[in-house]
């Protein structure tokens, strides 16, 4: 990544990982939205980036002309026979029509309000738990000592995977997400002990059935045929890596955001009916997920050029900050009545794990300015934001006030 | 006044039965459902707008 020419111009030349993109993207996009609105690059072997809601809403719900077989952006572009077929890595997120709605229909009572809502009293108690911890110290890490801890914490729980296994899931979902400019070889290096965890765990539940996903993964079936390890593997790789960056990543820019601006977090803890709007602007403004496409065949689209294979990253952030669909696209309202974002993606492949996100993120909110009513940055030039297509501050550094 | 949900196009965003549960409730899989025949009365249609205004996916459709 080091010796990757710096960009000099977005429009043509476009790069998610460049720093300029990676410490502040929205005026990027602004002007994106205004120049083009559908940038290239030659990078990564090539690819597109629609800049607005319009062209990221068309190619998100257009599965007839790309294909969601890899969601995310790298060097190498798997060949249809690396993978399992028609199930894609990790279903049923890199899954296509038809096989996207069996894998999805079976995954989604799961992840529906009914199952997710029964989990508020335990996350209430994860989130207490490292207030607890927490202390009274001056000042606290949001990310690495709080936001961090809460998805793995609730994930691993739900697998039904080992207590004491919370840093290996970090490990692995960041091997997954942050590493996509390592070379292909070594990308398969990284994933071996990923592979070889969860085939253990596959295999322990197998022997010992419990009340948990793995087990009700190992018990559906489609048409009378159980899913294959493959698929259980890939969607236990889904629910960790969508479930834990991405989480992580909107709770610390929700507090990274209520640490900058006083009055929206004196509003907050005033004012707390609020929280549902509120929460739906924190996943407006700093939605965290962008995701990846591949261009089906050659053809024209939007106006551009496209060949088969080319990259799509489906910006859903920039969607979110479009002034065609949001006024006052560029300020957090926090009280905003009307807002139809986009941050969980939009069509068939709508996050899955929306309601489950949700609610961790609130309740994450509503504990710590319960615990912390006052705080604010303690260092805002020591704030750092994950690179790749999960954006969130990793090292926030809060100050609690009295 | 009736709403009513598209179920081709609905997603299972969630935002219709957060906004207004006494209108829309959800089904196994999470996707948005009317409760009863979708009727609504002039205090619950500024609710059924707004939750309206709020789906991502354009799903919400209200015949007044």
């Amino acid at each position: 990544m080091d010796t990757k020419p710096p960009v000099k111009d977005f429009a043509t030349d476009w790069d998610h990982t460049d720093p300029q993109w990676v410490a502040d993207p929205y005026p990027i996009w602004e002007e994106l939205r205004g120049r083009c609105p559908v940038a290239h690059t030659d990078r990564y072997g090539g690819g597109w980036f629609p800049a607005t809601h319009a062209g990221v809403s068309t190619i998100a719900k257009d599965t007839e002309n790309f294909t969601s077989r890899t969601v995310i952006l790298g060097n190498g572009r798997p060949g249809d026979d690396a993978l399992p077929a028609p199930i894609g890595v990790a279903p049923p997120i890199t899954s296509d029509p038809p096989f996207h709605a069996i894998a999805r229909r079976l995954l989604l009572p799961a992840f529906a309000p009914g199952p997710i809502n029964a989990l508020e009293p335990q996350i209430r108690a994860l989130c207490q738990r490292l207030l607890d911890q927490l202390g009274d110290h001056e000042i606290v890490n949001g990310g690495a000592e709080y936001a961090q801890y809460i998805p793995p914490g609730v994930i691993k729980h739900m697998l039904g995977f080992p207590e004491d296994d919370e840093d290996l899931f970090r490990e692995f979902a960041h091997i997954i997400v942050e590493g996509v400019d390592h070379p292909e070889e070594q990308r398969i290096e990284e994933f071996a002990p990923i592979e070889e965890y969860f085939i253990k765990q596959i295999e322990d539940h197998r022997e010992n059935p419990r009340d948990d996903l793995t087990t009700y993964l190992l018990n559906v079936d489609i048409a009378g045929q159980k899913l294959a390890d493959e698929h259980i593997f890939g969607t236990m790789v889904l629910t960790l890596v969508a479930g834990i960056d991405t989480t992580w990543s909107a709770i610390g820019a929700s507090l990274w955001h209520l640490a900058s601006h006083p009055e929206d977090l004196e509003r907050l803890v005033n004012e707390p009916d609020l929280m549902p709007v509120a929460i739906e602007e924190f996943l407006r403004f700093y939605a965290p997920v962008t995701m990846a496409r591949l261009v089906k065949h050659d053809m024209e689209y939007l106006g551009c050029p496209m060949k088969q294979d080319d990259w799509i990253l489906l910006g859903f952030p920039a969607a979110n900050r479009d002034p065609e669909v949001f006024e006052d696209a560029d300020k957090f309202i926090i009280d905003r009545a009307e807002n139809r974002h986009v941050a969980f993606g939009l069509g068939i492949h709508r996050c899955a794990g929306s309601n489950l996100a949700r609610l961790e993120l609130r309740v994450a909110i509503e504990e710590f300015i319960k615990r912390y009513p006052r705080f604010e940055l303690a260092d805002p030039e020591a704030v750092t934001w994950a690179q790749g297509q999960i954006r969130g501050p990793r090292n926030l550094p809060i100050r609690i006030l009295d | 006044m009736r709403v009513s949900i598209d179920t081709e196009i609905c997603q299972g965003q969630g935002r219709c039965f957060s906004i207004a549960p006494s209108i829309f409730d959800f089904d196994e899989l999470g996707n948005g459902v009317v409760i009863g025949d979708g009727t609504l009365s002039d205090e619950t249609l500024s609710l059924a707008r707004l939750a309206q205004s709020n789906c991502p996916e354009h799903a919400i459709f209200i015949e007044e």
